[in-house]
């Protein structure tokens, strides 16, 4: 049996029915075509499927599809169309990466990119509740999401310098 | 990798989430912040027929907090709530000390209070915490609501006084008493995994600076939280002075006997034990109390 849903998904009210046991990230991915949110573990330890919800960082494969009736989702397709709340755009070609993207790409904070939607929809979720975090501070927000290629320090230095870029952005 | 089908509930109210438990038996199971859950259902470890999803039940997720300090949190507060409210790390220093140590943030932005008791993984920090406050846990049943300490709720491995038509609906955790010392430490191989072996204590210390009670909870030491009840009784009517800890940290794991897994051995287990309750008893008595 399936249920109807009605949710916003970057900023887009979208209805679907689903069958109850479809998880969030099988939902976006293969109902809303948002291949951006990756699956690895599928059962909550690799943190590829970070998405918010309510804007709150959770696992897109420990929740179902029919849970997130009336949420607001955001996929790391949302955090480029979401670059004018983060602060200052820097356009690339048709792209827009938002200011935590490109520090990502600035910083070879990844490689294979498996895991980065999962890093950078967890960074998002940390600069908005703290702006200025610690270096240990970020690790922390980050050791639910597994990286096998970077060793981190990069990723680490991309959120420090993000956060940085946005607290000057904000300033002036 | 994917879950079973499986028909699925939300009902609104607390009389209907049961109405649909009695109903559905054995069949079916109830869906917390399913991140424990939801990994054995895509597992297959367990098939339930139904899902009865307990996050639209309305009056499950207040956390109130008493003038005196006691709190009592519905069964759907989440374990990110516990972590970010500054009026319970006043109210209740140890449940709040532990939140960060409990999986990761974005399992805390989902995970609940009533779900990690319910599911009463022996690795799990909760549980202990909830022994060590000497919580008092409210089951909801069809023929009215029964209250278990934390002590006596859990009862094995995965396994607790829960009945299969009963619904956790809340803890309540007594206010802490002026002079209260407490600490909590974990070993994991990494930050946010489940713990080889954990600590969660409080010392109450007399205003004749001795020891008058003391709750010493071990955790992945065993099935279940164990106190240490050696350690205990060696630091009732003590000075709670600098050496205590050393003193009887030793007898950390009289009567345990830790299991021996893929985490760690047996061994390795005791040793943690008697460190970390050493390390954590120095830190808690080096204190200066609950300074509500």
């Amino acid at each position: 049996m399936t249920h109807p849903i009605r949710l916003m998904v970057n900023g887009a009210p979208v209805e679907r029915r689903v069958e109850p046991r479809m998880t969030l990230a099988d939902f976006l991915r293969e109902s809303l075509d948002l291949t951006g949110t990756h699956l690895g573990c599928e059962h909550g330890v690799c943190g590829a499927c970070t998405v918010l919800v309510d804007g709150r960082s959770v696992r897109g494969c420990l929740m179902y599809a029919v849970q997130a009736d009336g949420a607001s989702v955001v996929t790391v397709e949302g955090l480029a169309e979401r670059c004018p709340v983060m602060g200052t755009a820097v356009a690339r070609g048709e792209a827009t990466l938002s200011v935590l993207q490109q520090a990502f790409h600035e910083h070879h904070a990844l490689q294979c990119g498996f895991c980065t939607p999962g890093l950078l929809t967890t960074a998002f979720a940390l600069l908005a509740e703290t702006p200025d975090p610690s270096p240990d501070e970020v690790r922390l927000a980050i050791s639910g999401n597994l990286c096998r290629c970077t060793g981190y320090v990069p990723i680490v230095e991309a959120i420090l310098d993000a956060a940085r870029q946005l607290r000057a952005g904000k300033a002036g | 990798m994917k879950a079973a089908a499986f028909d699925y509930l939300a009902p609104r109210r607390l009389d209907e989430a049961l109405e649909a438990l009695s109903r559905h038996g054995e069949d079916a199971k109830l869906l917390a912040g399913g991140q424990s859950l939801a990994p054995l259902l895509a597992l297959r470890l367990a098939s339930p027929s139904v899902l009865i999803d307990l996050n639209r039940v309305d009056g499950l997720s207040d956390l109130s907090i008493a003038p005196d300090g006691s709190v009592r949190a519905g069964a759907m507060v989440r374990s990110r709530t516990l972590e970010c409210s500054p009026a319970l790390a006043r109210a209740q220093p140890l449940l709040h000390a532990a939140m960060p140590w409990v999986a990761h943030v974005q399992i805390r932005n989902r995970g609940t209070l009533g779900g990690s008791l319910s599911h009463a993984d022996p690795s799990a920090e909760l549980p202990a915490i909830a022994v060590a406050c000497d919580a008092t846990i409210e089951l909801q049943g069809p023929c009215g609501l029964r209250e278990v300490q934390a002590g006596r709720f859990f009862q094995g491995m995965f396994t607790t006084a829960l009945a299969a038509d009963e619904i956790l609906v809340g803890v309540r955790f007594p206010a802490c008493p002026a002079g209260r010392r407490q600490g909590f430490s974990e070993v994991a191989r990494r930050h946010g995994d489940y713990a080889m072996l954990g600590v969660a204590l409080t010392v109450d210390v007399d205003a004749g600076g001795r020891v008058s009670a003391a709750r010493v909870v071990l955790f992945g030491a065993a099935d279940m939280p164990v106190r240490a009840g050696a350690v205990e009784a060696a630091l009732l009517g003590e000075p709670a002075g600098a050496d205590l800890a050393r003193r009887v940290a030793g007898l950390a794991t009289e009567g345990l006997d830790p299991r021996s897994d893929h985490q760690a051995s047996a061994a390795y287990r005791c040793e943690l034990a008697r460190v970390l309750v050493r390390r954590t008893l120095e830190k808690a008595l080096a204190s200066t109390g609950a300074g509500r």
